[in-house]
């Protein structure tokens, strides 16, 4: 039964997406807004429903009804196994509760808002579950191009058409690069499905085709997923795109990438790959804890909410990479706990800000300094303080959880304090930005953050990438649009306390590990026996490193909350060239970052030659 | 298969690449983008193709040669279809650049840096 309704994920947003197109314009505006969220609803309820149904063996659907013969796949198939389908679960509710944000928020809309969100969820929704390569380079097509369109949606602003080329020009040279891959792997194995691809690599030791294939791949998806040195261009776009479209990408969007890599890795290339892990899962980790720290130390040196929140997605998906690279079901299991209960709080954040801009005037935490001081403020004061220390992994809520499964995951040891300081770090930005707006602390200027340039704004005038509104409209409405935000961190908080969630997860990271079973049954429909089940509740170790974090994340806020006066100078002068020549590389200039890009893609390649064999 | 198709879409890989790295103009940088996807196209249509081989059309095909994979073309022509959302896109950007500043410079576009 529950097969039966594995296209509708994607078909249900395209063809409202396609009417809506077509009809809208003369439509009363609530018909498109109520039809995208019945729709994005809908496919958060089958995201839900397939959890649940996949548990005890991935479900299969050959579009057409193509099915496999003689070990051949003929036709394009979606495999749906827990993980895949929580994440289209939480694509579907960060959508849905986007669009209600986005109801209230814009007061006039263009009539091609809707059909556009509503084509991104049908693309990541696709991009997660599909089993074919090529339809796998599709989905991330149809996902890059609506978001290219809605991240310049307000494109009457420069910075927003900057952010937007930036975007559009290195995630297209990243999905040539991942398109080249996968031909190269066709040309080898003939095959565009990934089980089969998986069968025909075997478990024959990588040759220099399989390699460059594989680091074609790898860089194409970590472009999109914004790991250093590919993710110059995330926070350009990533601090221009409209609120409720940032929620999502922040949210989401990034971060299924990651999850994509891990589909393609475990499915088509861990059989070959299989003698040469341990290069895969240092190279892996290494880009996973430079992007954790490198997203860290540029998110505490910003003034800018949004361009915060841009690099802590860097930071936080670098945790997510190093979960993926530890190759293990706990690592896997925390790594996709925690894209979830992270997403919740990164997506609720985006939205606060949203509202915390329109009402005071700014995105800027120095030029707000002390502005938030009211009554008025203490809803999104609030939510500021609960998304901060959720960041830090706070016990025992959700994202302690996620980050606990990685510490307790059996591998090397030494990347689980690295990330739990990047965690410490992200969250003390945002206490200390929560600090700053709502209590008024610490001085008004500091020359280590980045600020936007000109005077702050008025109340009233919309920030990068928002649209205008009429004045005066402040604070209309203004607890309406924040309890969407409120939701998904009450959501994010609740997670850690769902009975067994922890250990559904290990079982289904486990199945996920074993990708000979999974393409067993894609290709000839046996089902493969049900996986074991599992238990788990943190160590000790977990505790005490997430408590430390913690008070790491309040200590760090309070240190950069003293006024530079109080500071002691030879620190000062240590700490401000690096973190100059660090900024200097984010420069906004898109050449600059496809020489990154190549850099990149050449180091990984020179780095797996030699060592995968 | 000879190297030289692979040869072809190397070259015209990296002198796309070349192109936006040291590009200063976005109508440019939007042709240097199709420039590196016509590298894909070139890839794809040699990874499918035999020597001696025949379109793959089956009516009227004579007997004793082998068809070329149908398959890649069916991608490389998805894959146009892609470009050309890609190029409308960056074209559309690049127009309202020259509107926003006058020019189509990056360097005359800028928005927050560091």
């Amino acid at each position: 039964m529950a097969a039966d309704l594995v296209p509708l994920t994607v078909a249900a947003p395209l063809v409202a997406a396609a009417l809506l197109a077509a009809l809208a314009q003369f439509l009363p505006r609530w018909v498109p807004d109520l039809t995208a969220i019945v729709v994005a609803a809908g496919v958060t309820a089958l995201g839900v429903l397939l959890t649940l149904a996949s548990r005890a063996h991935p479900i299969v659907y050959w579009f057409g009804g193509w099915r496999p013969a003689g070990g051949t796949a003929l036709g394009i198939d979606f495999v749906v196994e827990p993980l895949s389908a929580s994440l289209v679960a939480l694509t579907g509710l960060l959508t849905t509760t986007s669009l209600v944000f986005s109801w209230r928020y814009f007061e006039e809309v263009g009539h091609l808002y809707h059909a556009l969100v509503l084509a991104l969820l049908a693309g990541m929704a696709g991009f997660a579950l599909s089993g074919d390569l090529f339809n796998i380079f599709v989905w991330f097509e149809l996902m890059s191009v609506s978001a290219y369109a809605l991240c310049g949606y307000q494109i009457h602003q420069s910075a927003v058409v900057q952010g937007a080329i930036n975007f559009t020009v290195v995630n297209s040279t990243g999905a040539f690069t991942l398109l080249l891959g996968i031909v190269l792997v066709y040309g080898r194995t003939g095959a565009l499905n990934l089980a089969e691809i998986g069968e025909a690599l075997g478990s024959r030791p990588p040759d220099g085709l399989v390699t460059v294939a594989f680091t074609l791949i790898t860089t194409g998806l970590l472009v999109k997923a914004g790991a250093v040195p590919f993710h110059f261009w995330l926070s350009d776009a990533y601090a221009v795109a409209p609120a409720p479209v940032g929620a999502l990408f922040t949210g989401i969007m990034s971060d299924l990438a990651y999850h994509t890599f891990a589909r393609v890795y475990w499915d088509g290339f861990s059989g070959a790959l299989g003698s040469a892990s341990a290069a895969v899962r240092d190279g892996l980790l290494a880009l996973g804890v430079a992007s954790a720290v490198i997203g860290a130390v540029m998110c505490l040196l910003q003034a800018d909410l949004k361009r915060q929140l841009a690099f802590l997605t860097v930071s936080h998906g670098g945790v997510f990479l190093a979960g993926i690279a530890l190759l293990t079901p706990r690592g896997l299991a925390g790594a996709t706990l925690f894209v979830i209960t992270d997403g919740l709080l990164k997506a609720a954040l985006f939205l606060t800000f949203a509202t915390v801009v329109r009402s005071l005037g700014s995105g800027d935490e120095l030029a707000l300094h002390g502005r938030g001081r009211t009554p008025r403020e203490a809803l999104p004061a609030l939510i500021f303080l609960c998304c901060a220390l959720g960041f830090a992994a706070l016990p025992p809520f959700g994202t302690f959880l996620s980050a606990a499964l990685i510490h307790d995951s059996p591998g090397p040891g030494w990347p689980f304090p690295v990330l739990a300081a990047c965690l410490a770090v992200t969250s003390a930005a945002f206490l200390r930005a929560g600090a700053r707006i709502f209590l008024g602390w610490g001085p008004r200027h500091d020359p280590l953050l980045t600020s936007a340039p000109g005077k702050p704004g008025e109340p009233g005038e919309p920030g990068d990438g928002e649209p205008d509104h009429g004045g005066g409209g402040a604070a209309r409405g203004r607890t309406a649009l924040l309890i969407p935000a409120l939701a998904l961190v009450a959501a994010a908080y609740a997670t850690a306390f769902v009975p067994g969630v922890a250990a559904e997860f290990i079982t289904a990271s486990h199945s996920f590990e074993q990708p000979r079973q999974t393409a067993h049954q894609v290709l000839t429909g046996h089902l493969p026996p049900s996986p074991p089940s599992a238990s788990y509740t943190p160590t000790p170790g977990a505790w005490t490193t997430a408590a430390a974090a913690t008070a790491a994340a309040l200590a760090l806020a309070a240190v950069s909350l003293r006024t530079p006066g109080s500071r002691p100078g030879r620190l000062r002068r240590v700490l401000v060239p690096p973190a100059k020549a660090l900024k200097s590389l984010h420069d906004g200039e898109v050449g600059d970052y496809t020489l990154w890009f190549t850099t990149g893609l050449l180091a990984l390649g020179l780095a797996w030659t030699l060592t995968l064999r | 298969m000879a190297p030289y198709p692979y040869a072809v879409a190397g070259v015209l890989f990296v002198a796309g690449l070349y192109g936006i790295v040291s590009s200063r103009n976005y109508i440019h940088m939007a042709v240097c983008l199709t420039v590196m996807q016509s590298s894909t196209y070139v890839t794809l249509i040699c990874v499918g193709y035999l020597n001696n081989g025949q379109p793959p059309i089956t009516q009227g095909a004579q007997p004793g040669k082998p068809l070329v994979d149908p398959v890649v073309q069916a991608l490389t022509l998805t894959d146009v279809v892609v470009s050309v959302v890609v190029l409308a896109l960056v074209l559309a950007l690049a127009l309202q650049a020259h509107r926003r500043t006058g020019s189509v410079d990056p360097d005359r576009l800028r928005g927050m840096r560091g």
